[in-house]
């Protein structure tokens, strides 16, 4: 099966109609999407049709854009006006939005061709897809296992072929997870480097949208896409204070005297099969040429604490607009407005959602603002010095990005917290708002993809595609199938 | 028995801005259009949609901050509020917490005895508006979000406020200030300027200080209504310490609404709720660096204030402190007055024609005075003319009035209308002797009987001025009849 670049260039040169490539994608949905479940709603007419208008422009010598013809699937937490945005959860199950968020008119911008919505957890809260209140999704390597999440459906379609790139948001891993559990590469780039603009917020300071691919030149072309400044999000980087790059152009020259440092500590906490994995790795880039740099990152182990602070006082402000006032869910039996709210809450959010609200509310809370809510801010500023501290002596960071391979589907639901601390190698990166990718770097004694995780500092994503693109050329991890 | 008691009063003032657009979107403000017609996905709180700052609100405020010798901060951010009302979409108020943009200022308002006195300002800081509930839909509530994200600038007072009419005085300064400064239109119909004044009273009994309870007056919209309520609080208060004896605790502040129709207050909330908002920054909005930059050029379009203008009108023009009040009501009237007077035109002339007919007529069309047609400089004109005799009093209110319909300048209205006084003293001395010759008794009267010489000599000017149909400079026409009627 063709990359998404080598599809885009065949279509481009008439080789490949989009069409043909599109109803392929919806012949292969039909038959494999009902064992995995990636999507949430697929649109195939607007799909086709779209794919008849990329063909007719080539056709008729029009240039066209980067992802031209190309199928492509979107978490299912960015607005679409042409399809429900349903976050996962009864609340917006039918929502259906008034516009299109950034990127999606990015990617159709760039004559993508959207094919559906993908699965997460409800409103992205969670690490294995598990928490979406309208259906599961499963790990294309082993359909007992979770894909990860919350992307989980994004990674699972790139994984299973039912779409050439996603986009999925990473919000404390949501993205480099389930890419890790699904064996595809997965980007999260700087914060502010891709507007959140539509993106349906659950931690704000710590949301960003990026790539989920077959390998780091599909998730470079897609970064190319939706990467840059967007007026409408405040938080989104000007093009003076970091200038856009074109992330394809040196993607295969190595970055000479490239220096890697390493937490030696944090490593031994995998599994073995991970910390394997991860070693020879390392070992594959040191016959590159590479320096391995070890050095202590000593607030690291605070991330996940501080995270479970910020990301939920900042969730419960952001999900208190669901109240079935004005759009989503309402419950039929509310007697006044304050049974609106607490009923239609009630009825339509489920227990995870429910739990990070609650940790929020209490964060945020008089009395407990300083102990939780500030302090919480402080050490985040910590972990951000650890990175810099990092990037002032290595060029990245490497480590797993997750302690275990894809676990069994209800293995953890029944203990939260062990499902957050598996979140331990990725969170960090969210809180010092730095870019990281996961590319696949081999497979436990269950023939279960392992993720390697290379972070860099802000804004660096031409240097982090092209110190992935140097490992990826000499292995071969990422052309591997499931056994679908 | 009566007790000494003071009224202690601090107010809270809300002001919509005059923007164009919204705080943190790019709807259209707009008064009393459809319901739902201004809205977008950012102010509806649709999901996914961001709020991105308005620079003219923050520039409009930091103006008003520097008009009240407020503190600007260097450094200012937007903290959410949390609370759930259905016309609040997001369920949380775009806010200023802990660091507003401006802090520890001052007002000074005019007092009926023509001093002033120095309020201090507590803070202001900037927020989004709610959109209105309304009940008018039977078993229904309907939401217009229209007004959601309004521009509203919350000013406090300190507890520096003695009066009814001292809290009155505030308001209607406050109002004058950023009608001035272009920041508001602060029309109280359109509910651009609300009031909640905090107030309580210190009662002496014993040679002892007794604080009575806080009552808040929550959404006043016109300064009779502040007044009032403050008034009837203050009476009720007594009342209920007299009868009571309760005093002031921590947290026993009870919040109030005002019932015009019958004049009162009515309580609404008993001890206010330990309400918790749940404030922190807002993680969509970045915090706003103000540079002495961007501070100076926002400084230079800082105007003449109306109580600075009014005093100067008063020192410099040497005008009444009541004329001086009238042409400082309005910027635009001000500035007109001050424009024309400097054009050597004489002080009083010009607050007349400007007091007496121009704002008559400007309030008649509802345009500023400075938009009826005539400039400055034809003002001046008509004044002049007035000054030296050319016209007379009345005759210059008609040509005011003319000039406003066709825009012609005086001069040409005055001669076209026959309106140019006759200070010729040859020829009005004939008329005058004519006008003796006729009337025997009268000028008998005048010369010589004390008890009708006052009215005989009127009826004399009269018979004068109806001689020259009224285009005879009466004060020539009484100089040369008095030096005759005393020969
Ligand atoms: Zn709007």
């Amino acid at each position: 099966m063709d990359t998404a670049k080598q599809l885009r260039d065949k279509i481009a040169a008439g080789e490949v109609q989009s069409v043909d490539a599109v109803q392929a994608v919806f012949d292969r949905i039909e038959k494999i999407e009902p064992n995995i479940g990636a999507y949430l709603s697929l649109c195939k007419e607007q799909a086709l049709e779209k794919a008849k208008q990329v063909d007719a422009k080539i056709a008729s010598g029009e240039s066209v854009g980067a992802l031209a013809g190309v199928p492509v699937g979107v978490k299912d937490n960015m607005c679409t006006d042409f399809v429900a945005t349903t976050c996962g959860s009864k609340m917006l199950e039918k929502f259906n939005a008034p516009y299109n968020a950034h990127v999606v008119e990015k990617l159709r911008a760039a004559d993508a061709v959207i094919v559906g919505k993908c699965n997460l957890d409800e409103f992205a809260m969670g690490s294995s897809t598990e928490n979406s209140a309208l259906k599961q999704t499963v790990n294309p390597w082993d359909t007992t296992r979770v894909p990860g999440g919350s992307s989980g459906g994004s990674a699972a379609a790139v994984a299973a072929g039912l779409c050439s790139v996603s986009l999925g948001s990473d919000t404390g891993g949501s993205i480099r997870q389930p890419a890790s559990f699904c064996g595809v590469v997965g980007l999260k780039p700087t914060y502010g480097r891709v507007s959140r603009y539509g993106l349906v917020a659950y931690g704000s300071s710590l949301d960003q949208i990026g790539p989920l691919a077959r390998n780091v030149t599909d998730a470079a072309l897609t970064l190319n896409v939706i990467a840059g400044h967007d007026e409408r999000d405040s938080t989104s980087i000007s093009e003076a204070d970091a200038p856009l790059k074109d992330y394809l152009t040196d993607l295969e020259s190595p970055i000479e005297g490239l220096k890697i440092a390493v937490v030696p500590a944090l490593n031994d906490a995998a599994d073995a099969a991970v910390r394997a994995a991860t070693q020879a790795a390392l070992e594959i880039y040191q016959s590159l040429g590479a320096e391995i740099i070890e050095i202590e990152m000593p607030h690291f182990d605070y991330a996940i604490s501080t995270y479970y602070v910020i990301a939920t006082a900042e969730a419960s402000g952001n999900l208190a607009r669901y109240d079935g006032v004005h759009y989503g869910h309402r419950s039929p039996d509310a007697e006044n407005y304050v049974e609106v709210y607490s009923k239609s809450r009630s009825e339509a959010f489920g227990t995870e959602v429910k739990r990070r609200i609650m940790l929020g509310t209490y964060a945020l809370s008089s009395g407990y603002y300083d102990a939780y809510y500030l302090k919480a801010l402080k050490v985040r500023n910590l972990i951000r010095q650890d990175f810099t501290n990092a990037f002032k002596q290595a060029d990245c960071l490497m480590l797993p990005v997750s302690p275990t391979t894809a676990f069994k589907i209800g293995e953890k639901t029944d203990d939260p917290l062990q499902m957050y601390l598996a979140d331990v190698y990725t969170i960090a990166v969210n809180l010092a708002g730095v870019p990281g990718i996961s590319v696949p770097c081999g497979f436990d004694e269950k023939n279960l993809p392992i993720g390697l995780q290379i972070v860099s500092e802000p804004f660096s994503e031409d240097k982090l595609l092209r110190i992935a693109r140097m490992y990826e050329k000499e292995t071969d991890w990422h052309t591997k199938k499931p056994p679908l | 028995m009566d007790l000494q008691y003071k009224i202690i009063v601090g107010l809270e003032i809300h002001v919509h801005l005059a923007t164009r657009t919204k705080i943190f979107c790019g709807c259209e403000l707009a008064y009393g259009d459809t319901a739902n017609t201004h809205t977008c996905p950012v102010c509806l709180g649709m999901p996914g949609s961001l709020p991105v700052m308005n620079k003219k609100a923050l520039e409009y405020s930091i103006l008003t901050g520097l008009a009240l010798n407020c503190k600007i901060a260097p450094f200012t951010k937007w903290d959410r509020k949390s609370y759930y009302y259905p016309d609040l979409p997001k369920n949380y108020q775009i806010s200023q917490y802990d660091l507003p943009f401006s802090e520890h200022g001052y007002i000074e308002i005019p007092l009926a005895d023509g001093t002033t006195k120095k309020i201090r300002i507590t803070r202001a800081h900037l927020e989004e508006d709610a959109g209105k509930n309304t009940h008018t839909l039977g078993n229904f509530s309907a939401i217009d979000l229209n007004r959601a994200g309004t521009p509203l600038l919350e000013i406090v007072t300190e507890p520096d406020m003695n009066s009814a009419e001292e809290v009155g005085a505030l308001a209607r300064e406050l109002q004058r200030i950023v009608r001035y400064l272009g920041v508001s239109e602060a029309d109280m119909q359109k509910g651009h300027m609300r009031f909640e004044p905090n107030i309580n009273l210190h009662i002496t009994r014993d040679g002892q200080i007794f604080k009575t309870p806080i009552s808040e007056v929550k959404n006043l919209n016109s300064f009779r209504a502040v007044e009032r309520s403050i008034a009837y609080e203050a009476r009720r208060q007594y009342q209920e310490f007299v009868e009571t004896g309760k005093t002031m605790q921590m947290g026993n502040k009870a919040t109030y609404g005002w019932d015009d129709d019958n004049q009162m207050t009515v309580l609404q909330r008993e001890k206010e709720e330990a309400h918790d908002y749940r404030y922190f920054p807002d993680p969509d909005l970045v915090p706003v660096k103000v540079d002495a930059d961007w501070l100076g050029e926002i400084k230079s379009r800082l105007c003449e204030l109306p109580s600075q203008m009014q005093q100067r009108f008063v020192s410099e023009y040497g005008l009444s402190n009541y004329d001086a009040g009238v042409l400082t009501a309005d910027r635009a009237t001000a500035g007109f007055f001050d424009k024309t007077v400097k054009l050597g035109a004489t002080v009083k002339r010009v607050c007349n024609l400007l007091t007496q007919t121009g704002l008559k007529l400007a309030k008649e069309k509802g345009v500023p005075v400075d938009q009826l047609n005539i400039t400055d400089e034809a003002l001046a004109d008509l004044a002049k003319m007035a000054d030296v005799g050319d016209v007379s009093a009345s005759a210059a209110t008609t040509i005011f009035e003319m000039m406003a319909e066709s825009g012609e300048n005086p001069k040409k209205i005055a001669e076209e209308k026959n309106l140019i006084q006759k200070s010729d003293s040859g020829e009005i001395e004939t008329l005058i002797d004519q006008v003796i010759a006729e009337n025997p008794k009268a000028v008998e009267d005048a010369k010589n009987n004390p008890k009708k010489a006052k009215k005989s000599a009127g009826f004399l000017m009269g018979q004068v001025m109806q001689k020259s149909k009224g285009q005879a400079n009466p004060k020539v026409v009484s100089q040369i009849l008095n030096k005759k009627l005393n020969a």
